[in-house]
């Protein structure tokens, strides 16, 4: 296609004329899918599933998808942050050290700050600690970004410095002491036992999600009938509808049988003064607060992203950096702004991290930054820039954690997995690059 | 029809001078240009008709010189600058982001939005069809990432980008270099009706028929430096050809230069 201007035009279809061809393809077209995230459901079933016969039946199983969901929490949330970085010609090497950095803050601020300040377990210690943690992300995050944009080091080589010197901040810290314990409302940020929602509340938050899945649908097709576009067929967006909640509805379903131990099973049933029958209580965790956290950060990150122009503008940047600045983008300053909103994202995973932990140490978040980086682009997102999802990255994060703690079910020694990891990555760029050039 | 030149020109580039280095790309040129009036800017590679012009689009700074808007001294230092002024750029290399759609880059940095403070990409989507729908009927894509749009199709959308805008000053930096004859034959046919709504247009061009098929006046520069600018009744292409390659008016221009240019 390079000068097509007299013949009709191969894509003016895609646009107007929705019907499509026939079969599977042309179904999955008409519901305007991209196609791309669908091959990653895939791909991820399929890891699912030869774990699940593997393992003799013990990777699908509602406890294993529940610390599996738990396990994927942090590098999702990072890797949300990722996609917009590298989607704008960049790369953050610094997310690992920079978690330690604002993790030892974090614990430093909890265990031996604020109780001298405001007194020991005080209510607001939780909060205090989080929210200076996210600003100091930020601000770390806005640091590195400022050198990169108004310097004009490339960020390869600032965040590599940062990899390294942020690294030494954190041992330097607390002089690389162990700080525990953590807060004891700051801890329910980490899941376990306790940081969970619990069943009812895991199904209301899956109506909630259902309904307002629902509502969006509607609305675009409001929005195109108002302005007279081309609508989807509604036996597409009625499908997209049901799949959308079934799956919703579907997992928390089957999460929700995962259930507490028998033993604090009986706790929680004595504090809430329920009588403890004969076979035992099934007392459902429900959604752990880390999944939690890192559902509302992809669906503010989506929103960022899709929604608003600073999004647009790390797209733009991303795909033609000359033109954004002619288009009068501030450019420099998005490029502070990607940074910042990265170093904000690594703050509230460092929460999430040293929660679970309940300590910190100073080498917290080692080679994380490989693996935030690998499922980003194991999700879709292309290193030469413009191009990456959230949903992907979240799925890219899913897959990679999945193939770990799969191989770690089935007794794979830590070498190897670490040679099935780097072989998956590759593999999944490699496919993915076919899958562009066949598609342009 | 004939411009008029009575009044205060809508712009002026008086002396301006940018030096790469120690090259001087543009040295001490001083154009202007009225409202409804087409002044074609000609000259070969490296000139300097971009470099100057992208000193009225906020692409670049000039060294010294001032630009002046329907009298008034302005400084343009970005392009955000520039469209202040309603002065929209078509530049050579189009301009767009290729991973994003058509509508996105018609509005690339004056996005429409919703009370929200959100994209209104259907608000969007409407206008940009309506602009198109005067420029490129045949136009569809809005939707699809403008790396698989053609040639034209991409040009279509950097000169919608630039008249939805409602420029005052509208600076062409070769529009029809990308283009088959049919779609030269549009923008030929859009730039007619640009100037009769009073808009004014820089035009850059390497084709010099181009040129006077539009062109009201003709600036010709020449290593950094202005020739001259004629009036495109009182010359030949000729004359225009000598301007370009030689570097003198046509008055100035001997035989022998004359005869050697048509060897």
């Amino acid at each position: 296609m390079t000068d097509v201007s007299t013949q009709p035009d191969p894509v003016a279809t895609s646009d107007d004329d929705v019907a499509g061809s026939g079969g599977l393809v042309g179904a999955l077209r008409s519901m305007e899918v991209d196609t791309r995230l669908i091959g990653m459901l895939g791909a991820l079933a399929i890891i699912w599933i030869s774990f699940h016969i593997w393992s003799g039946g013990t990777f699908l199983t509602p406890r294993n998808l529940w610390n599996l969901s738990v396990q994927t929490s942090a590098v999702a949330i990072m890797a949300t942050g990722m996609v917009l970085i590298i989607v704008s010609r960049n790369i953050d090497l610094s997310v690992g050290s920079m978690l330690a950095v604002v993790g030892m803050a974090m614990a430093l601020l909890q265990a031996e700050i604020l109780p001298d300040i405001i007194g020991f377990d005080h209510p607001m210690t939780w909060i205090i600690a989080l929210v200076l943690g996210i600003a100091l992300g930020a601000a770390l995050g806005a640091f590195q970004g400022a050198i990169i944009a108004y310097i004009g080091v490339p960020s390869f080589i600032v965040t590599l410095g940062g990899l390294l010197v942020w690294r030494g901040v954190a041992w330097w810290m607390a002089s690389g002491r162990t700080i525990a314990p953590m807060d004891s409302s700051f801890q329910l940020l980490g899941g376990g036992s306790r940081g969970t929602i619990g069943g009812f509340l895991s199904w209301v938050v899956a109506v909630v999600a259902s309904v307002g899945f629902v509502v969006l649908l509607i609305n675009g097709r409001r929005t195109r009938q108002r302005y007279g576009f081309a609508m989807r067929p509604l036996w597409a967006d009625a499908t997209i509808g049901v799949i959308g909640v079934g799956v919703v509805l579907g997992a928390v379903g089957y999460l929700n049988r995962y259930f507490l131990p028998p033993l604090l099973a009986r706790q929680r049933a004595e504090q809430e003064g329920l009588v403890w029958p004969e076979g035992g209580l099934d007392i459902p965790l429900g959604l752990a607060n880390p999944v939690l956290i890192a559902i509302v950060v992809a669906l503010i990150m989506t929103f960022i992203s899709t929604r608003i122009s600073f999004g647009r503008y790390v797209f733009a940047i991303g795909g033609n950096p000359e033109a954004a600045e002619l288009g009068g983008i501030k450019t420099r300053l998005t490029t502070v702004k990607t940074f910042a909103l990265m170093g904000a994202l690594v703050g509230v995973a460092a929460a999430v991290q040293i929660a679970r932990l309940n300590a910190a140490v100073s080498g917290l978040g080692q080679l994380t930054e490989l693996y935030v980086i690998a499922a980003a682009v194991i999700g879709g997102t292309s290193l030469a820039g413009g191009i990456g999802t959230i949903p992907g990255a979240v799925l890219g994060a899913l897959v990679m954690q999945s193939l770990q703690s799969g191989m770690v079910l089935v007794g794979i020694d830590a070498p190897l997995q670490d040679i099935a990891v780097g072989v998956v990555l590759v593999v999944a760029v490699a496919i993915d690059t076919f899958y562009r050039r066949g598609s342009t | 029809m004939a411009v008029d030149r009575t009044g205060t020109p809508l712009v002026e580039l008086r002396d301006i001078r940018v030096a790469f280095g120690g090259v001087h790309a543009v040295d001490g040129v001083t154009i202007d240009l009225y409202p409804g009036e087409v002044v074609a800017l000609v000259g070969g590679n490296g000139a300097g008709k971009t470099t100057l012009i992208k000193t009225l689009s906020g692409a670049h700074k000039c060294d010294s010189g001032q630009i002046y808007i329907n009298g008034e001294p302005v400084s343009i230092t970005t392009p955000r600058d520039a469209k202040q002024y309603a002065i929209e750029t078509i530049y050579q290399t189009l301009a767009l982001a290729e991973n994003i759609d058509a509508t996105a880059n018609m509005f690339l940095g004056r996005e429409l939005k919703t009370s929200f403070r959100t994209l209104d990409d259907s608000a969007m989507e409407s206008a940009a069809r309506e602009v198109m729908g005067r420029l490129n009927p045949k136009f569809l894509n809005f939707k699809v990432p403008v790396n698989s749009l053609s040639g034209g199709q991409r040009q279509s959308v950097a000169i919608a980008r630039a008249v939805h805008f409602n420029a005052r000053i509208l600076i062409m930096d070769e529009p029809t270099a990308a283009l088959g004859p049919a779609e030269t034959a549009q923008v030929t046919e859009l730039i007619k009706q640009l100037k009769a709504e009073g808009i004014g247009i820089f035009l850059i061009s390497h084709d010099i028929h181009d040129v006077f098929d539009l062109a009201d006046r003709i600036s010709v520069m020449l290593q950094g430096k202005l020739v001259g600018t004629v009036n495109k009744n009182d010359v030949t292409k000729d004359d225009v050809l000598g301007m370009i390659i030689i570097g003198k008016l046509p008055g100035e221009v001997s035989s022998t230069e004359l005869e050697a240019l048509h060897e």
